[in-house]
Order: structure tokens, then sequence, then C-alpha cells
């Protein structure tokens, strides 16, 4: 038997957390260095599991399976596919960049404790393939988030922490019942009771407004933490007053627990349900896209401003994963990973800006570009990032998305790109507030980036580069899984994905190069 | 040398990269001496790719060039590729060539600033994004570029950006572009879902052997104007290019004069076999908007008084001449008058900044005058710009300027008036700002009080560095018209050289009134010019008649005003309605629903100090002891 290299990815960073729970407190060298061992650890296997990685293979790798509670059919089923191979790597890769970049200043022991939970919580979401255990991490993973906003938040932490916590819940109890009746009600169809993710999708056959039911009982849970308009009030709160390596998490990872539970468990398990109300879907992520935007513009907190801006592109992410075809769904599951690098970067720089001035209010800043050029332009690449500018990341993703739910949702994609324009708008009006102008007496000694900060921007603006650029590696490890999904989907709804009908369109254009 | 054509883009690339590692180091000069031979070396192998395709059979001209695969999925299969054939090659000459000069200008004319190896390092960037824009094989790389070039101008426009107004006027210029912008890729979404491709060739091809609707030819054919709207600055969204003018005067000259703002023109022109396929009117919504862009810009330009906003709004007009010649086939006609307007204008842009070098950052022509003896070689280079583009023969504005006006008569005698009315004003302002420049008093020498310090202000010459570019552009502003004569079909250079991408889409003029009475048109031209030109003169030299400049032409008819106002004010409101509506309605009613849930207002601060704690805590707990459990299983 092979290494279980998946139950590592989540064991790993659970140990660390236990371990730096049972040091003694007075020997801070050693909680940082069992934290940052254990995060690197965890990152070396998300690269080697990268490397190793099958392309071309839809299915699940790596699979490890084991009985756990016998009983009630639930089991210790990991593995990994396109869709989630990325979210899992960045989760690898984002958690010791933030344990060794981002400080603290207080407590720093349960801090990096409840860092490491969450790590491992987060890594169990992406990887389980039993709903129960699916459901197991997709509630820790609030544990520590609730503490670290709590614990080592800004001035209103309580509160925010609260809201987030019981939004959350509030989306999860729907979750937990729809687990449960949709165990209950395969069992038939699958021969005994199971939690089972696959083996209920392959062989449960429910009847169209059963499937429904269960599916919005999912569909509430994922949509609460996307989030999707109109259920996103608790993210502004949450963002603004969780600390900076909180608000690179949450972002970065923690919100593509929504999109990701909707491609695995939403459109996986119930495919008809998702087809048939995908017109919902469509016009919520537009309303998303469009209003996150433009209350993204009057945000005079620039925390709050990125916030929003989230709510605007988890709204494309959202279009493109309903829209089913291999163009907006390979789009969307990128775009997850964009975001998270992007609007993960722009945490870490409004973080930085409040560490140096103690307020992220706009109309407090003003000409930063002449008192640190460097600083800003790190800003700016990150910025064009986020807005969509090509040859960046998130143009591939959001390009992806749009031009492939043309063909399914043609309306809404008419109305979402419009989503490009507000995304310029509020970006660089907010740039130019903060950053252009003359620097008044407050921000006149603003400091110039420091070599830890740049060196960890630095893997940011690579990422960003390099993926605008060739995004050919994700897309040839994404897509398969993502093309079997939707086959999937052709199976056991109406819906007929467009696809490869254009390819003999293809055919003739190519002749011309000859 | 055909396969080489990578080198082209790469270079300056490469200057790019090479200032970004090592801009500081180098410092002024080198810096920008670097970032010339990055772009003058490009123009090199552009020149022999060129003469290479020359000593080939017109059908062997046009060669693709696949990088790698940029982004595969499904049936999408776009390569990061390039196509050289004789338009994109004809864009690259003038724009590296063009863009060498302005980078030596440069080198002079921003000498001393701060921030000189930055605005190089933006400038090869540029320059690249531009490269990439003309040579995509695709639309989509088109668009890297197209985008590309919108950062860049971005970032040159708000290059002084400690300046308000700078910082304002580039964030217009992006925003604004944006909106075209989404007119592009809604024009690629539609081709790709007629014709699964996005490669130019794929497109084309289908539209000329009826393998696209003429209803989804005419959407997007007119989603790609709307786009080349934006970037080349037309009604409704040219309000962005004015403002532009708060950057740098080389800038100016090379993005929002010669090159950027022609993009719109080449794209149109890349894609006439859509724009062919389409209902007739689509051409004429293309020709009416770039007449009345021309007429209204033109109305503008009469009334301004800085010497750069005189020039930005004849762009605007020029450029609307060339759309005219689109919507009215005359696609050869449009490239020609986008050569020969890169000549003389980024000479008039380039003379204003010697100008404006000269008399210390002054950019009120009501302070200048009498200029042209103590910038003798400004003012003859400018004036010969002048004469190009007012349309004297034989300068080259004369024959691309009369070349589209012959398309136009043939197609649409009311759109023919509008181009002459248009041709009269444009030979009007220009001849007033070269007599409010270069003639008449010397004003400046009141205003050198203001100027403060130095009471012995006297305007000087500009270094050699920024007069050579001057020389060189004069001098093809001259010859331009060479390039294609109307005189003989053998003289037709470029519209033989054009001939394998535009043979398709070009309109045929042939036994039209207009064509065979051609000569006539010319005269006409000529006359035009020569009056505009007269009654500025008896206005502006001789005095005979008062100026009209009324304060809603000075004003540009209000428009941008009214815009900004909208924007400032009711677009404002909107936008804080939504907000407000976002953290009182949406947000209240959680909030609303979490107190009626708990019965009483505090329930949030009882929650939070009792149950979710608590709930927290059995979480985590249950969490941890089902793992214990899971490990003690020995299950791993």
């Amino acid at each position: 038997m092979s290494f279980p290299i998946l139950t590592a990815l989540i064991l790993v960073p659970a140990f660390g957390a236990l371990v730096v729970a049972c040091l003694k407190k007075s020997r801070p060298e050693l909680v940082k260095l069992t934290a940052v061992l254990t995060s690197a650890v965890t990152a070396g296997m998300s690269i080697w599991l990268l490397a190793s990685f099958k392309t071309g293979e839809a299915g699940y790798q790596f699979t490890s399976q084991h009985e756990w509670v016998e009983a009630w059919g639930i089991s210790w089923h990991l593995g990994i596919d396109g869709i989630s191979l990325f979210l899992v790597v960045l989760t690898g890769l984002l958690f010791p960049i933030v344990i060794i970049g981002i400080d603290p200043h207080h407590d720093e022991k349960p801090y990096l404790a409840w860092m490491l939970l969450l790590q491992a919580g987060v890594m169990g979401s992406f990887l389980s393939l039993d709903l129960f255990l699916f459901f197991v991490f997709f509630e820790i993973v609030l544990v520590p988030m609730y503490f670290l906003i709590g614990g080592w938040g800004y001035d209103n932490r309580i509160f925010a922490a609260t809201k987030f916590f019981i939004y959350t819940m509030f989306g999860s109890a729907f979750m937990l019942v729809g687990i449960i009746a949709t165990a209950l009600l395969a069992k038939n169809d699958v021969g005994h009771f199971t939690f089972d993710l696959v083996q209920i999708a392959e062989h449960a056959d429910f009847a169209a407004s059963t499937g429904r039911w269960l599916f919005f009982a999912f569909a509430i849970a994922f949509a609460v933490k996307v989030p999707l308009f109109p259920l996103h009030t608790w993210l502004p709160d949450a963002h603004t007053q969780a600390p900076t390596a909180g608000s690179v998490v949450l972002a970065g990872v923690m919100l593509k627990l929504g999109t990701y539970g909707f491609l695995r468990f939403g459109l996986y398990l119930f495919p008809e349900a998702a087809n048939w109300s995908k017109p919902l879907f469509f016009t919520l992520a537009t309303i998303g896209i469009i209003y996150g935007a433009i209350a993204a513009t009057m945000q005079r907190d620039l925390k709050r401003l990125v916030a929003y801006s989230s709510v605007a592109h988890l709204g494309f992410i959202v279009l493109g994963t309903f829209a089913l075809t291999s163009q907006a769904m390979t789009g969307s599951v990128l775009q997850m990973i964009n975001h998270g690098v992007s609007t993960g970067a722009l945490f870490l720089l409004v973080g930085m800006i409040y560490e140096r001035r103690h307020t992220r209010l706009i109309s407090e800043l003003k000409g930063l570009q002449k008192v640190a050029p460097i600083f800003a332009a790190a800003f700016t690449i990150v910025m064009l990032s986020s807005i969509g500018v090509p040859g960046l990341n998130g143009f591939v993703g959001e390009f992806l998305i749009l031009i492939g739910s043309f063909e399914t949702a043609r309306w809404w994609t008419v109305v979402a790109a419009t989503g490009v324009i507000l995304a310029a708008l509020y970006l660089l009006w907010a740039y130019q507030r903060v950053f252009h102008g003359e620097p008044d007496e407050v921000n006149s000694d603003f400091a110039e980036l420091k070599p830890r900060e740049g060196g960890i921007l630095l893997i940011f603006i690579a990422a960003i580069v390099f993926t605008g650029l060739y995004p050919k590696p994700m897309i040839d490890r994404i897509e398969p899984s993502i093309k079997s999904l939707i086959t999937h989907v052709e199976e056991r709804s109406d819906y007929k994905a467009p696809a490869d009908d254009s390819a003999n369109k293809h055919h003739m254009s190519e002749g011309e190069h000859e | 040398m055909l396969d080489h054509i990578w080198l082209i883009p790469a270079l300056p690339l490469a200057g790019f990269l090479l200032i970004l590692l090592f801009g500081r180091r180098l410092g002024e000069p080198k810096a920008g001496y670097l970032a010339a031979a990055a772009c003058g070396s490009a123009f090199v192998v552009t020149a022999l790719v060129w003469l290479d395709m020359l000593s080939k059979d017109a059908e062997e001209r046009t060669k693709y060039l696949v990088m790698f695969k940029w982004i595969p999925v499904g049936s999408l299969h776009i390569d990061a590729a390039l196509l050289a054939d004789p338009l994109s090659i004809t864009m690259a000459l003038f724009i590296t060539g063009i863009g060498t000069l302005i980078h030596l200008y440069a080198i002079g004319y921003m000498h001393g600033d701060p921030k000189f190896s930055k605005f190089f390092l933006y400038l090869n960037l540029f320059a690249f994004s531009m490269l990439m824009l003309v040579m995509g094989e695709n639309l989509l790389v088109t668009f890297l570029g197209w985008e590309g070039v919108g950062a860049c101008s971005y970032f040159l426009i708000s290059f002084w950006h400690t300046r308000e107004s700078a910082a304002t006027a580039g964030k217009k210029a992006f925003v604004t572009n944006r909106v075209g912008d989404w007119g592009v890729m809604m024009a690629m979404f539609l081709a790709f879902s007629a014709v699964g491709t996005l490669s130019y060739s794929g497109i084309n091809h289908a539209a000329e052997n009826g393998g696209i609707s003429t209803v989804t030819a005419t959407a997007i054919a007119l989603m790609l104007f709307i786009g080349a709207c934006g970037k080349s600055a037309q009604l409704p969204l040219y309000i962005w290019l004015p403002d532009a003018m708060e950057g740098p005067t080389p800038v100016s000259a090379l993005i929002h004069a010669a090159t950027m703002v022609t993009s719109g023109v080449f794209l149109m022109t890349r894609m006439g076999p859509v724009l062919h396929a389409s209902y007739e009117w689509a051409p004429t919504i293309i020709a009416t908007i770039g007449a009345a862009t021309a007429l209204f810009a033109a109305t503008i330009a009469v009334a301004q008084t800085d010497i750069k906003k005189v020039l930005a709004y004849s762009t605007v007009s020029q450029l609307g001449f060339m759309f005219l010649a689109i919507g009215s086939g005359a696609y050869v006609a449009a490239i020609f008058h986008m050569v020969t307007h890169a000549f003389f204008k980024a000479l008039l842009f380039l003379g204003s900044g010697s100008v404006i070098h000269g008399m210390h950052h002054e950019q009120d022509m009501r302070r200048m005058g009498a200029l042209r003896k103590l910038m003798p070689i400004t003012a003859g280079t400018f004036i010969i710009g002048w004469l190009a583009i007012a349309g004297v023969p034989p300068f080259a504005g004369f024959f691309s300027k009369d070349e589209i006006l012959l398309y136009v008569f043939a197609n649409n005698r009311a759109l023919y008036v509008v181009g002459m009315v248009t041709a009269l004003l444009t030979a009007y302002y220009m001849t007033r700002q070269v007599i409010m420049v270069f003639f008449g008093e010397a004003k400046w020498k009141d205003a050198h009080e203001e100027h403060g310090a130095h009471g012995d202000f006297v305007p000087h010459e500009s270094p050699k560095i920024m007069l050579f570019p001057l020389v060189v552009l004069a001098f093809l502003s001259i010859t331009g018209g060479l390039l294609q004569l109307p005189f003989s079909k053998d003289l037709h250079f470029l519209e033989h050289w054009l001939e394998p991408v535009v043979h398709h889409s070009e309109a045929d003029i042939k036994g039209t009134w207009a064509y065979d009475n051609k000569y006539l048109l010319l005269l006409a031209a000529i006359v035009v010019a020569a009056i505009g030109i007269a009654i500025s003169v008896a206005v502006y030299a001789k005095g005979k008649a008062k100026p009209i400049e009324p304060k809603v032409l000075a004003d540009g008819w209000y428009y941008d005003r009214a815009i900004s106002g909208f924007m400032g004010g009711p677009g404002r409101k909107a936008f804080e309605g939504v907000a407000m509506f976002d953290a009182t309605v949406v947000d209240g009613a959680v909030i609303g629903t979490a107190k009626g849930v708990g019965g009483i207002s505090s329930v949030l601060r009882k929650v939070q100090s009792g149950f979710v704690r608590t709930y927290a805590a059995v979480i985590g707990i249950g969490a941890i002891v089902l793992l214990a459990w899971f490990i003690l299983r020995g299950v791993i």
C-alpha cells in the first residue's frame, strides 16, 4: 500500500495544531518552529501531490478508503481530482505563507494552533468523498475561524465572528438535514445505507421533486459560504474584522468551500435539480456581480471594498459553474484559484497598509505612490489581476467563464460582462485616492516594502503572471474532471451540452492555417 | 526573415524587462537609449520582414507563427500566435518607426524627471503591447495587446500622479475604454459561438463564405465597433482622449495620436469581411458616427486655447475620418490616412511638446506668439505638419483625406458634405493654432512675470535630440502621399500592398460619378482647404473679423461636463443607494431575523457570550474526539 498522502495532508496540520496547543507558552520560538515546520511539510506534500498527479485523468486519484462507522455507512473516503487538486495545493501553500509572513502581535500559541487546525479542516473539506466526513470538516473549519476573528481581529471582532458563525451554521443546518435525507433516500438505489459520495452519485436515482428539495438543502449552505447574493452580508463584516491572515485564508480558500461544494456535491449528486434551477443561480450570480461591484465602489474601508469585490468575483464563479460547458466550468475552477491568489494578495497589501498607518479608511490615505513606489507597483499588479487584464491570471478565468456561459446563459452573460467595467471603476478609484496625489503629512513617512513583505508578494505576483501567460498546465489537469462531470449531468438530466459540435466548425477554420 | 517575426514584439519586451531589472541603476539617459534601441531594433527587424515580403508573391506574404497553446479548453483553441501579413507589417512599421523617434525625443523631453527610467519602462511595455495588438493571429492575442496598451496608457496619463487632474484622467481613460472592451468581449463570444474559433483567418473565412449569418455578422461588427469607439475615441466614448493630454507630450504623440488610438480602425479593417457580411445599415452606422465625431470634434477644436487640446480634438476628428472611411468600404484609404496622420499628428504633438518645453511648461496659446524666430526648426516642421493636416497639396494629408472623401462621395453624399465641412474647419483651426503660436505678437513677454523668478524669460529652441525626430517626421509628412497617389492605378502602392487583406471587403467605386470626376473632387478639396486657411488668416492674422470662439464650443458642447455631472451626481447617488440598501435592507433583514429569533434586542450579545462559544467548543471537541476515535481504530 502506497503512502496515504491525502490522509497525511489532513493529519499533519491537525497533529501540528495539537502539538502547538500542548507546548509551553514560555517557549515561543519552539511554538513558531513547530507551526512553520508542520505547514512546510504540508506544503511539500501538496507540491509532491501536484507533481505526481496524473494529467488527463478525470477520476479520483490517490484515493484512500477505510470503514469508519460501519453501522452508519460512514467511511474515511478521500480522493482528489482536477476540481480539487489546485484548491488543495493552494491550501497547502497559502498557510505557510501567512504563518511565516504575518505576525499576529499577541498570543501566538493559540493563534498558530487555530491556524493549523483551520488548515486541516479546509484540507479535509476539499478531500472528503464521504458526505458525513465532508460535513464534519466543513463544520470544523468554522471553529478556528471563529476564534481567529474573535481573538485577533479588530474593534468589532466579536460581533463579526458571531455573525459569521451563526450565519454559516444556519446554512449548515440545512445541509446536515440534506445529507442525512440523501443517505436515507438513496439506500434503495445504492443497495445499502451509506454516506459515500461516489456510490450515491453514481447509483441513486431521486425523483425530480425529491432531488430538488435535497439539492436546495445543500445549496443554501454553499450559497452562504460563497457567498451568493443576498446571503452575503456576513462577509464584509467578517473580512473587515478578521486579522490579515484570517482575511487571506477566508478569501483564499474558505469561500471556495461554497463554490467547490456546488461542483462536487450539488451538481454531482443532483444533476437534474441543478440543471433545473440554473436560471435562479444565473440570476443571483449576475446580481452579485453587479451589486457587489457597485457596493464595493462606495465603501470607505479598503477591506470592506475588497470584501465586496469578492462578492462580485465569486458571482462569476457561480455563473460559470451552472453554465455547464467545459469552458465555463474549467474557468470557474481556475477562477477559484485566481481569486484566491489575487484577493489573498490584496488583503495582504491592505494588511500592510494597516500595519503602517493603523487605518484602513481610504480617506485617511493619500499619495502613497510617491513615498513607496515599489509598494504601489506591487499593489498595481495585483489590482490589474483583479480587474482582469489579459496576461494576468484573473483574465483567463473570467474570460473562460464568460465565453463558456455565453452558450448556455447568453443574456446573463451579456449583463455579467459589464462587471468588468465596474471592477476597473472601484479599484482604480480606490487606487487613485490612496496612492495618487501629493502625500499629506501623516502619509509622508509611509514605509516602503520590507524584504520579507516583498518576498511574499513576489510569490503571489509570480503566480499571477505565470497563470495569466501559461494557464495550460492547470487547464490540462482541471478539464478532464470537468468534462466527466458534464457527462454525468447529461446522463442524468435532459441537459445537452453544446460542447464539441463546434469541433467540425473549428476544423474548417483550422484548414486555413495550412 | 518571416520565421523571425516573433522578434518584433520580443525586442521591446526585452527592453521592458531589462529596464525593470536595471532601470534604476542605468538611470538617465542610459535607460532612455536602451529603450530606444529596443524599439529601433524592432523597427529594423520589421523593415527586413517587410523587404522579405516584398520579394515574395502576394499570396505568400502571410505568415503564422504559433508560439504555444495559450487557452485550450474543449472546442476552444486559442494559441499565443502571431500573424504577419501586409496589414500587420504596415502597422508594425509605423509603430516601431514613429515609436523609435518618439523614444529619442523623450530622452530630451523627460530630461531631469525623477522617474526618467520608469517612463521608458512604460514606453517599451507599450510598444510590446501595441505590436501584440496588431500582430495577433486571433482576437484574444489582439485583446491582450488591446488591454495592455490601455494599461500603459493609464500608467502614462497619470505619470505625474501627484497631480490630481493627471490621476483622474488616467482613471477616466481606463474605465471609459473598458466600456468599449465589453463590446470586444461580446464580439469574441459571438464569433466563438458562431464559428467556433477566434482566429482571424477562421472568422473572416467563414464570413466570406457565408458561414456567419447576417444577423450574427452585424452583431459582431457592431460590438467590435463599440470597442473601437472606446479605444479610438469616437462618439459617445471619446471623452477620455482630451483629458489624456495630462500625460507627458511624447505620450500624447505616440499613444494618443499616432498608434494606440488607431487600434479601432485597425481592428475594423482586420475584421472587414465580417462587416462586409453584415446588413447594409451596419457600415452606414459606422460611417455616420465617424462623420459626426469628425465634425463634432472639429467644432470644439476651433475654440480651444490649450495647444495640446486643439491637437487632441483634432485627433478625435481625424479618427472620425478614418471610421467614415471604414463605413464607406474604403479600408485602404482608412489605413492610408492612419499612416499619414501618424506622421503629421506625431509631428504636431512633438512640435507642441517642443514649444511647451521651450516655454517652460506653458500650454496656453494666448500666451505664445511670434515663436518662429526663437524656435525656427520647431516652427518650420510644425508648419509642414499644419500644411499636411490642412489638406494642402502635395503634403501627405491631402492625398489620404481626399482618398477617403472620394469613397464617401460615391457612397453617401450627405456624409461627403459633413466631411467637407470638417475639412474646412480643420484647415481653419490649424491655421489659427499656427498663427497664435508662431506668428503675431509675442504675448509671452507680458506673461513672464507670472512665471516668477526670471525676468529675462525667453523661449528657447529644444535640444537636437528632440529636433531630429521633428525633421524626420516633417520629411514623412511631405512625402507620405507617395504611398498612394490618385493619378494612375500604378501609383496605388498601398492598395496593391494591402490587396490580399482587404480585397474581399473593399468597396468598388469604379464607374461611379465620383470616380469619373475625381479630379473635380480633388479641386473641391483644395478650394475648401484654401477657404479654411483664408478665413483663419483673416481673423487671426489680419484681425479683419472677431474670432468666433463661443463658450459652448470651448466647453465641448458641455458633453463631457454633462457626463461627469451625471456620474458625480445622480450616478453616484444611485451607487450610494445600493450601498445603503445593502447595509440597511439586506443586512438589516439578517440582523432583524437574528433579533427576532432571540426575541430580545440584546440577543446577539447573549448569543456571543454563551451559545456560540459553547457550540464552537462542542464542535471542536467533538471533532477531536472523532478524529481520535478514528486514529485509535487504527485504520490508517
